[in-house]
């Protein structure tokens, strides 16, 4: 916030640092920031929950994003999330019971030319098929 | 910063490759990093120590061709390798001792490069993206200079005015009048933004420009600072492009240190300074309003125009917005003249536009072609055509906001206008080929889908529309819906084009509209005999024949 100068239009970036941070955005992070940027509460919440790239809920251990871009759909991204939902037993969006992995979409990464494309904590894969996947998941979960 | 110091920086850059003629440049832009292609330069620098060659390997930026990646281009031989791996470092320095390497090389000459016309890439995959020197010997930074030192404002303004340059965000907004409404506006603050919000899913064009050249961009945005009178840039890039902002965020320590961004630019009374801002995954951001609330903190909701953002934008100032293609365009264009950009491209589109080719089509990619080339040229000549001999079945522009075109538009030339005729957009760039496996119902679906959760809520007809259209794109994928689901779904296209607020609602039926006009047995085909051709569609149990 300091690097911000505690400017009020610098919410976002704030929101930005504190999902670096912390990996999400909790109630108490939310009242903080709301409260350091003198920006009511209401408006804190609002711009978390309308931008997809926040999230309120912890994540799990290990992260399994899907891009549904076009280019990944048209190329078979759909068979990859079944496939995901399959083996963690969650529906996108969601955490295993235990923590250990969560499972997300996204919007569309920009990297269309090796499509389909799956993110695992963080490390983009290209060209990925749905047995890959089953082995990456499955090598997490038996970890 | 003089002419004089400029050739300076030239000198030194030249004169280090005088020493170290060869160079190997290892593409490291989005598509080949996701392929390794960081391991695989530190493989071939440790070949070439081993092997005894001197040359100096380097990152470069994106080389178009991102399906044969990794890719790696040998200078001044002028060779490329393609689909490099890590354990073919050696082979790669032995062949450069004479012995060829012939199963990874790739031809310079084939139509996916010498079809195209390089403006806005024409540094792209030649330059290290994170070194400034190198885009200051390829002549970077003289139109600036130029133009700060020898042009009013108004002349650069006539000099884009009259190149026909239109914005490339999509919707194709001759960028001269832009300037020129802005320049107009009254009031000592002004703001100028560039929109690298690339939210159409499929397009990938100004993340490897941003990534591959960012001084290109920051160029021209100073020079359209000095020309409307700006004081203050934002740059609104996705955090979803991390390499991007990383890179940008050097490009612009690195300009504000030579003088190129700050006070006083190029020894002038002129300033300019530039700030990143992070979107956050939200669509509609790339709404010019949305983007400026954006900006400011709120919630990326879009406000009614007018007022234009050009009159009362940001913080209501008068603020330009142009799209990272289209400031790409600035530099190359004062450098050259706007009557050699204007000689590009047909009577009404100007220049050139940059694509980001996927989907079925054999050649991946990221290509640059002049406007006027016809669909059929940049998916069989360019592209290659359909991989493993499937049929080629449509093309997809304009993101969610466009259209599917069939074979028989195919040979619809590439400009803003013949675009729109034939039911889809220009769009930012996004290019997505299909073949017979992909149902365009569902396509059409999909795009409903992107649009239903991407609205923002503001106004009914997109909010409600958009889930309606869905609900019934929904059953018909499913078999579930007959005829009179088919006519509403025709009815509430009008209505949400017809009164949404913002450009998302306006275009969120182009999808359905334009498979409506040529798939129509599709749609039929789903609806009656509850059959899906392409396979893709699960009927519901019980409903199918």
């Amino acid at each position: 916030m300091r690097r911000h100068g505690y400017a009020r239009d610098a919410l976002i970036e704030t929101l930005h640092t504190v999902q670096q941070s912390f990996g999400y955005l909790d109630k108490e992070s939310l009242k903080f920031v709301a409260a350091s940027l003198r920006v009511s509460l209401s408006q804190t919440y609002g711009v978390a929950t309308f931008y997809h790239f926040f999230t309120l809920k912890p994540p799990g251990e290990h992260t399994c994003l899907v891009c549904l871009g076009t280019a990944c759909y048209i190329k078979g991204a759909g068979a990859l999330v079944d496939q995901a939902e399959k083996t963690l037993g969650v529906k996108c969006g969601e955490t295993t019971p235990g923590g250990k992995a969560s499972l997300l979409q996204a919007r569309c990464l920009g990297s269309c030319s090796v499509a389909p494309v799956v993110v695992y904590d963080g490390e983009l894969v290209g060209n990925e098929d749905p047995v890959h996947l089953q082995e990456h998941i499955n090598g997490w979960m038996h970890a | 910063m003089t002419a004089e110091e400029l050739d300076q920086i030239v000198e030194t850059v030249r004169a280090r490759r005088q020493q170290v003629p060869r160079e190997i440049n290892v593409c490291v832009a989005a598509g080949c990093l996701a392929l390794h292609s960081e391991a695989l330069k530190d493989a071939l620098e440790k070949s070439a120590a081993t092997a005894g060659i001197s040359c100096r390997v380097r990152g470069a930026g994106c080389m178009g061709l991102c399906s044969a990646g990794p890719l790696v281009s040998v200078e001044p031989e002028a060779l490329l390798y393609q689909h490099v791996k890590s354990e073919q470092a050696d082979a790669l320095m032995r062949s450069l001792k004479g012995e060829p390497a012939q199963n990874i090389q790739c031809s310079r000459e084939q139509p996916f490069f010498a079809r195209q016309v390089n403006v806005v890439l024409e540094n792209s995959g030649k330059i290290d993206p994170e070194k400034v020197e190198e885009y200051i010997a390829a002549d970077g930074y003289r139109a600036l200079l130029h133009a700060l030192t020898e042009m009013t404002p108004a002349e650069v303004i006539q000099e884009i005015s009259s190149s026909g340059l239109r914005g490339r965000g999509g919707a194709g907004y001759p960028t001269g009048l832009k300037w020129g409404t802005v320049a107009k506006a009254g009031g000592p603050t002004k703001y100028a933004i560039c929109n690298a919000d690339e939210g159409d899913p499929g397009a990938f064009m100004d993340r490897s420009v941003l990534e591959s050249d960012p001084h290109c961009v920051l160029e021209g945005m100073t020079i359209a600072a000095y020309a409307v009178g700006a004081t203050q840039g934002f740059l609104y890039v996705r955090a979803e492009y991390p390499l991007a902002v990383k890179r940008l965020e050097k490009a612009i320590r690195e300009a504000r240190h030579l003088g190129f961004l700050g006070n006083q630019i190029c020894g002038t009374t002129f300033g300019f300074d530039l700030e990143i801002r992070l979107g956050a995954g939200a669509f509609v951001c790339g709404e010019e309003t949305a983007l400026i609330a954006s900006i400011e903190g709120k919630r990326g909701i879009p406000q009614p125009r007018p007022p234009y953002p050009a009159q009362s934008g940001l913080w209501d100032k008068p603020t330009l917005i142009n799209n990272v293609e289209t400031y790409a365009n600035v530099a190359p264009i004062l450098r050259r003249g706007g009557a050699w950009y204007s000689a590009m491209g047909t009577a009404k589109s100007k220049g050139t536009k940059v694509f980001a080719l996927t989907g079925r089509v054999k050649n991946t990619g990221l290509i640059e072609v002049p406007m006027g080339m016809t669909l059929r040229e940049i998916v069989f000549d360019i592209g290659g055509g359909m991989p493993e001999g499937r049929k080629f079945k449509a093309v997809q522009t304009g993101g969610p906001s466009g259209g599917c075109l069939p074979e028989e538009c195919l040979d619809t030339s590439v400009d803003y206008e013949s675009l729109k005729e034939a039911g889809s957009i220009m769009g930012s760039g996004g290019m997505i080929v299909m073949d017979e496996t992909s149902c365009m119902v569902n396509v059409a679906r999909y795009f409903m889908e992107f649009c239903m959760s991407e609205s923002c809520g503001k106004c009914i007809p997109c909010r409600a529309g958009t889930a309606q259209m869905f609900d019934i794109l929904q059953r018909i994928t499913r078999g579930q819906a007959g005829q009179r689901d088919l006519d509403m779904l025709i009815d509430l296209c009008d209505m949400v084009s017809a009164t949404s607020l913002c450009g998302l609602g306006q275009t969120a039926p182009n999808p359905v509209l334009s498979t409506l006009r040529y798939f129509k047995e599709e749609y039929l085909e789903h609806i009656h005999a509850k059959r899906c051709l392409a396979g893709e569609c699960q009927m519901a149990a019980g409903a199918g024949s």
